[in-house]
Parts: C-alpha cells; sequence; structure tokens
C-alpha cells in the first residue's frame, strides 16, 4: 500500500515509542503536521523552537527516550541550534524534525531555505536530508537508533516538503546496517584484571561517576562498587543523582563549585576510577596540577573521550553496565578507614562553613530557599535548572537521591534551560511533580514557555531566584574585576504579574519566614504556579576554584564573626 | 610530526564535508586529503596527512570514527607503506632548454605531457620528498603552475595500519543493540 512521506514519518515514529513531539509548525513542514491527527502522538506547541529543542532533551533526560521536536525550515530550523548545541554537549538523545523546501529549490536561496544540515554538521552526532518519501522508514530508524545508543547524542532529519506529500511504499526496516557505527561494548578480560588489582592495592581510591553511569542505567553496579570496596564516590554535575547523595560515600559535587572536601579528595587520592565523565575543564582546574598523585582508570564509551584532557592509566572503552557488571565479581571488600577518616574530617571542617550552618539572620539566601524546597520535597519531584549560580547553588543544596532526578543544562551551559527542560521533564508520565529552579536572568530567556505550561497544564513549579542580577557574572565581576558590574544589573519584571497574565497561581516571598508557606502553596496548587523569591543580591557561590588555578586552591566561604558574612576570603584570592 | 591515516568512508553526498568539517571543529591542521574511488562503488577512500603530536593523531582517528559514514581508519605512520605524490608542473622554457627539462623529468623518472611554444608540462609521480627535489631544479627556469595531488597511501603485504582505538571496530554488538 502506498503512503505518503509524512504519514511514513508519523508510523515510524509511533514503532519508536514516541508519543509527544514538541514544536511549531509552518510552510515547509506543514504536510506532516496534516496528517499528525491520525497517529496516538500528543504534539506540544512551544512558543519558540529553542523551547522545542529543550523541552525533548529534558524529556530524555527524566526518561532515558529518545525525545523529539519539529520545527518547519529557514529560523523555525535556525532556532533550534542552541538547543541541539546543549544536547549534543550533554550527549542527549534528541532526534529533530524540520521542514526543508521542496527538493528541487535545494540550493536557490527559495523562501525560508536555509542549510539546517550544514548549520548543525558540527553539533549533531548525525543529520540527514530526505529528498524521498521513499528514504523515510529508514532515515527515521537510523536516526533513533544513532541518537539512542553508544554515546547518544542529537541527530536531525531535514525534511524535503514534497517528500512529505509524495507516495511511497512503506517497508519497515527491521533491521538497522549502519557500516560504520558499531558503539563498543565491553572491554578485554585481561584489562578489567588489571583495573581489579589496581582498585584492590589503592590506599586512597576514589570514584569520579558521571552522566554515563545514567546513560548506562549502571546505578545499582556504581552502588556495588563503591559499597564493596568503600570508595567514596564524587560526581559531575550531570552526575549527580546517580549515587544518592544520603549516603556517607557520597561526597557530593567536584569541580569548580565542588565541595572542598570533594576537591581535596581528588588531589589527594592515589587512585581516579573515572565512570562516564569527560573530564571537563570545570571539573579538572588547572590540568598540570590535576590529581597530581593518583593512578587513574577511565571507563568510557567514546574512544575520542580517552586522553582528551587527561592522560590516564588505564582506560577501558566500553558500555559502563556491562563493564562494571564484569568488572564486579573481581572486586575484593576493603576498608580505606584512613582514608575515610581523612575525608570525614575535611567533611566536617566545610561543615562549619556551610551557608546552611549558619544563623537564620532574616535574610533570604538562594542557598537557604533550594534547601528548604528540597526538605519539602525530596525523592518526590525532579528538579531542572538554568543556568548561573541558582543552578550551581541548586548542585549542591538539592541533594538529587535517584539518577534522572537533577536535570541541567551542564556542558553548554545554556540559560534559558530550566523552563522548558521542566516541561519536556513533565512529560515523562504527565502526573509528577517537576520544581524548575531558575534564575531571573536565565529564566527571561524562554520565559515565553509559560504559554505552553499552562496550555497543556503542566505541573511545574518555577521557582526562581531572583537576585536582579546576571549573578554568576556579577560574582566573577566581583573577584575578578574590581567589583565593576558591567552588563550585569538586571531590572527584571514583576514575575508574579507576568504569571497572573498568563493565568499562572504566583507568589513573590521577600523573607525567610514566607518560604515554606510559599512551597506548600505551590505543592497543594494543581498545573503551574511560579514563586518569585527576592533573594540577597549580591551574594557569591562557594567554594570556587578560579580559572586556572588548581582544584585545591579555593576560594571559601569564610567562617562568620557576625551574621553578615564578607563577601570574600581575600587571602586565599591573592595566593 | 606528519601522520598518514587512512579512511575508508561510504561513498554518499556530504561525507566529505564531513570528514573536513570534523579537523576544523576539532582543531587539526590537514597537510593533504586525497579522496577517490576503491574497488567497490560503494566506498570511498581517504588518505589524510596530518601534523601533530602523536596523543593528538589518536584523537583524530578516534574523531573520525565517530562520523557514521566513517568504516575503517588505519594510522600508517611509521607503517611499511607505500605513498605516492603526483604533480604536473607547468615550466616557462625556451625552445632550446626543451631537452634540459626532458633530461631532468627522465631523471626522476617523470616525463612531459604537454609541449607548448614557451611551456611544456612536466608529470612527476613519487614520495613528497622526490617531487620537491624535482621542484627545486625546475624552479630557476621558471615554474608558471602546479597542481600535486597529495599523498595517497597503501600498507605494504598483506597487513593493515595500526588502530589505536579498541572495542571501536567490534561489529559482533550490532545484533544486541538492534
Amino acid at each position: 500500500m502506498l503512503r505518503s512521506g509524512a504519514e511514513i514519518l508519523w508510523e515510524c515514529l509511533v514503532r519508536e515509542g514516541v508519543d509527544v513531539i514538541f514544536g511549531i509548525p509552518g510552510g515547509a513542514i506543514m504536510p506532516a503536521f496534516d496528517m499528525l491527527t491520525q497517529f496516538p502522538i500528543h504534539h506540544v506547541l512551544t512558543r519558540h523552537e529553542q523551547g522545542a529543542a529543550h523541552m525533548a532533551d529534558g524529556y530524555a533526560r527524566a526518561t532515558g527516550k529518545v525525545g523529539v521536536a519539529v520545527a518547519t525550515s529557514g529560523p523555525g530550523a535556525t532556532n533550534l541550534v542552541t538547543g541541539i548545541a546543549t544536547a549534543m554537549m550533554d550527549s542527549s538523545p534528541i532526534v529533530c524534525i524540520t521542514g526543508q523546501v521542496v527538493s528541487n529549490l535545494i540550493g536557490g536561496d527559495a523562501f525560508q531555505e536555509v542549510d539546517v544540515t550544514g548549520i548543525t554538521l558540527p553539533i549533531t552526532k548525525h543529520n540527514f536530508l530526505v529528498t524521498r518519501a521513499s528514504e523515510v522508514a529508514q532515515t527515521v530508524r537510523e536516526a533513533f537508533y544513532i541518537a539512542r545508543s553508544g554515546r547518544p547524542g542529537p541527530v536531525l532529519i531535514d525534511f524535503c516538503k514534497d517528500a512529505q506529500v509524495e507516495k511511497a511504499k512503506f517497508i519497515y526496516p527491521e533491521k538497522i546496517d549502519l557500516a560504520g557505527y558499531h558503539p563498543p561494548i565491553c572491554p578485554g578480560q585481561a584489562d578489567l584484571q588489571n583495573a581489579a588489582e589496581m582498585i584492590s592495592k589503592a590506599e586512597r581510591p576514589l570514584i569520579l561517576a558521571g552522566q554515563g553511569l545514567k546513560i548506562s542505567s549502571a546505578a545499582e553496579e556504581l552502588k556495588q562498587l563503591a559499597i564493596t570496596a568503600n570508595i567514596p564516590v564524587a560526581m559531575t554535575i550531570l552526575g549527580l543523582g546517580v549515587f544518592p547523595a544520603s549516603d556517607p560515600l557520597s561526597l557530593g559535587m567536584m569541580g569548580m563549585h565542588g565541595e572542598a572536601y570533594c576537591n581535596l579528595a581528588i588531589q589527594n587520592a592515589d587512585l581516579i576510577i573515572a565512570l562516564g565523565m569527560r573530564f571537563d575543564d570545570r571539573v579538572t582546574g588547572n590540568l598540570r596540577t590535576y590529581a597530581p598523585r593518583a593512578k587513574k582508570i577511565h571507563i568510557e564509551i567514546d574512544p575520542a573521550e580517552v586522553h582528551k584532557n587527561v592522560t590516564v592509566d588505564l582506560p577501558l572503552v566500553g558500555d559502563l553496565k556491562a563493564t562494571l557488571t564484569q568488572l564486579l565479581p573481581l572486586i575484593k571488600p576493603k576498608s580505606n578507614s584512613n582514608w575515610m577518616a581523612t575525608i570525614e574530617d575535611w567533611r566536617n571542617e566545610s561543615q562549619m562553613r556551610d551557608i546552611l550552618s549558619q544563623p537564620k539572620n532574616g535574610k533570604l539566601y538562594t542557598a537557604q530557599v533550594i534547601g528548604e524546597i528540597w526538605e519539602a520535597t525530596h525523592d518526590e519531584v525532579i528538579v531542572t535548572t538554568g543556568v548561573g549560580q541558582h543552578q550551581m547553588w541548586s548542585a549542591q543544596y538539592y541533594r538529587a537521591e535517584r539518577p534522572n532526578q537533577f536535570i541541567t543544562s551542564g556542558g553548554a551551559g545554556t540559560m534559558g534551560f530550566g523552563l522548558p527542560s521542566g516541561i519536556g521533564a513533565w512529560f515523562s508520565n504527565r502526573q509528577g511533580e517537576v520544581w524548575v529552579i531558575d534564575g531571573d536572568g536565565s529564566f527571561q530567556m524562554t520565559q515565553a514557555e509559560l504559554s505552553t505550561a499552562i496550555q497543556e497544564n503542566a505541573n511545574v513549579k518555577v521557582a526562581i531566584m531572583n537576585n536582579s542580577y546576571l549573578g554568576m557574572v556579577r560574582q566573577w565581576q566581583e573577584f575578578f574585576f574590581e567589583s565593576r558590574y558591567v552588563g550585569t544589573p538586571l531590572r527584571g519584571p514583576d514575575f508574579a504579574m507576568i504569571a497572573a497574565a498568563h493565568g499562572i497561581p504566583a507568589r513573590r516571598v521577600t523573607r525567610h519566614d514566607e518560604v515554606q508557606s510559599a512551597i506548600e502553596f505551590a505543592r497543594t496548587t494543581p498545573g503551574p504556579v511560579l514563586l518569585d523569591f527576592r533573594v540577597v543580591k549580591e551574594d557569591a557561590v562557594y567554594p570556587m576554584v578560579p580559572t586556572g588555578a588548581a582544584l585545591d586552591e579555593m576560594i571559601r566561604r569564610p567562617i562568620p564573626t557576625t551574621d553578615e558574612f564578607s563577601p570574600i576570603d581575600v587571602e586565599k584570592v591573592a595566593a | 610530526m606528519q601522520h598518514t591515516l587512512i579512511a575508508l568512508v561510504e561513498n554518499k553526498p556530504g561525507v566529505l564535508n564531513r570528514v573536513a568539517s570534523l579537523f576544523r571543529r576539532r582543531n587539526f591542521n590537514i597537510e593533504s586529503l586525497n579522496v577517490g574511488r576503491t574497488e567497490k562503488p560503494e566506498i570511498s577512500r581517504m588518505t589524510i596527512v596530518v601534523d601533530s603530536q602523536y596523543n593528538k593523531a589518536s584523537q583524530v582517528e578516534a574523531n573520525l570514527y565517530k562520523l557514521v559514514n566513517v568504516i575503517d581508519v588505519q594510522d600508517l605512520t611509521n607503517q611499511p607503506a607505500v605513498s605516492r605524490d603526483l604533480a604536473l608542473i607547468k615550466v616557462k622554457v625556451h625552445p632550446d632548454q626543451r631537452a634540459e627539462v626532458a633530461n631532468l623529468a627522465s631523471i626522476f623518472r617523470g616525463k612531459i605531457v604537454d609541449v607548448a611554444e614557451e611551456t611544456v608540462i612536466v608529470e612527476v609521480t613519487g614520495t613528497e620528498d622526490k617531487i620537491e627535489s624535482l621542484v627545486e631544479l625546475l624552479r630557476p627556469l621558471g615554474i608558471l603552475e602546479m597542481v600535486r595531488t597529495g599523498n595517497v597511501a597503501m600498507m605494504r603485504g598483506n597487513s593493515s595500519g595500526i588502530r589505536h582505538t579498541p572495542g571501536a571496530n567490534g561489529h559482533e554488538n550490532l545484533e544486541a543493540e538492534n
């Protein structure tokens, strides 16, 4: 039976398990949209294509399945670009489908023609241009397979308008045979034996847990490794949640804004076991001084990440779950008691400086607000964030217990990621509760998606940490540019009124004693809610490793002598 | 140092662009790149010469593998391989100097493939060094134009080149994922 390219597209999506897509129609994708009602796929109308890509991304990170974004040609396609680059940097499996002008007009600068496969070449794992209906089924099948397998990533299908209308015989390809694409599975037995020996000989071992563990569903294997051999676990920002924050072996987040005890552990470890992470510069600080005492084992599915930033002693290229499953039987129980005691001392010292240990002074500190959101919701909700100070505080104080609970733009650092990724994450089951912790600057970049949230009645609770600054840039200006606040003061709108204009219930919170009731209000009000927290304006995220500094040269939060905190530990900066 | 890599790629539109784009994106410098058909119509073969440190060369290789259209990559650096460059050199030459140019060319096992009133075109094949030497000898006569293919290379004997990326060549896992 002959079917149109559009029908074949949706049929293939249904067979891939897609039941929701995010996007905006337009000229070159209209034939596809016209057929959509005949298939059990819900279309979420976003207000900007960037939002669509982030929603697909949020959905993918919450479910582990492929998220789908759809846009028209030209500006519709280029608006996806930020979202695609975000997904690429964070290895998130999304498939973007863009309309393209009629195939024989390609190259002629037709209306809304843009070379989107060219534009997205370096920010997709792969992309396709479809000019014939007969290519659709094979292409969609390959796109989904490439997006989710190996090291996942975004795949784009540019779909010519005439191919959407053209009829072709529908043959669903049962098998995929990509001559040049074979994700690695498992390293050899000898290497595993070596790894086990290195672990058993180590006195100060440390696991660096990255997002690869989530992608590979290897949280349980990680737990067994850590508990069997008593190895503390530091996490990258994207790894947060893969090991429960409440476990005594958890050291939380590592790197630029990691806890001091975590970074000290890295610098003093004699063995680092890096799992599904890529030694990003925000994680390592100065490479020349990084983890100088440690031998390094790196288990990673992408061979191009091995030795890229940090030369390691034993690379194991393979899927983490498969590799750890084979490694675990070789691991012998150990105590590492001296090492654990040292880390405990560091941890106690950090505890004293922690802002949550300070006496409340009535002021609204972002860390405290996030701490209270965590108290009220932990283990029950998904949290997404924008990018900036609030993101780092969320990473520090929203102590994620489960993989896929904490969703944030790590590699690309895309402001505006919070709200749309939160809406996308909500669609993972359309029943749960999602908290979007955002900054006032970050939020305004994709604020338009509030309309999407209310149109879909998505249960997202938007908590804006409103300090009237582009806070992270302001912090850098304070630390490294002699407090010259150029371009960072931000006169925002009244967010409660913005919410009201959308028909979204909202509250403004200015005092610490109002926080709990506001959170309660948000949780008991169905559908989207917005909370505008007017937090302390010139607060800084501590600890901080300045760019180019060694990981243990941190700027620490000073231990306060009064209830006011002095903003910066000058001695440490000078050193 | 210079590294010579062989990449077998799918013969599809845009693949050359993907490879070239990868080198630009990852900040690897291409010395020369040559593409041509192979004995199989669906596969093209690239010979890529990059100038980089050793560990960067293995990064190049690993990144090439990440391209879906790249089927196989071999590093021929320091391996027993045949490597050839072809040059066409147009030399400005007075009729009574033609014999001199023909002589030079024949010493390098080259030949004159075009003769005009004031010019000849010399064709020569060989290693890059050999062609450099001929070019230097012809330069005083006046080289008007020159074109070179860049290196094409092939391993000697039965073997293939070094592969740096463990696991990336495994074919056994395809069924499992499908």
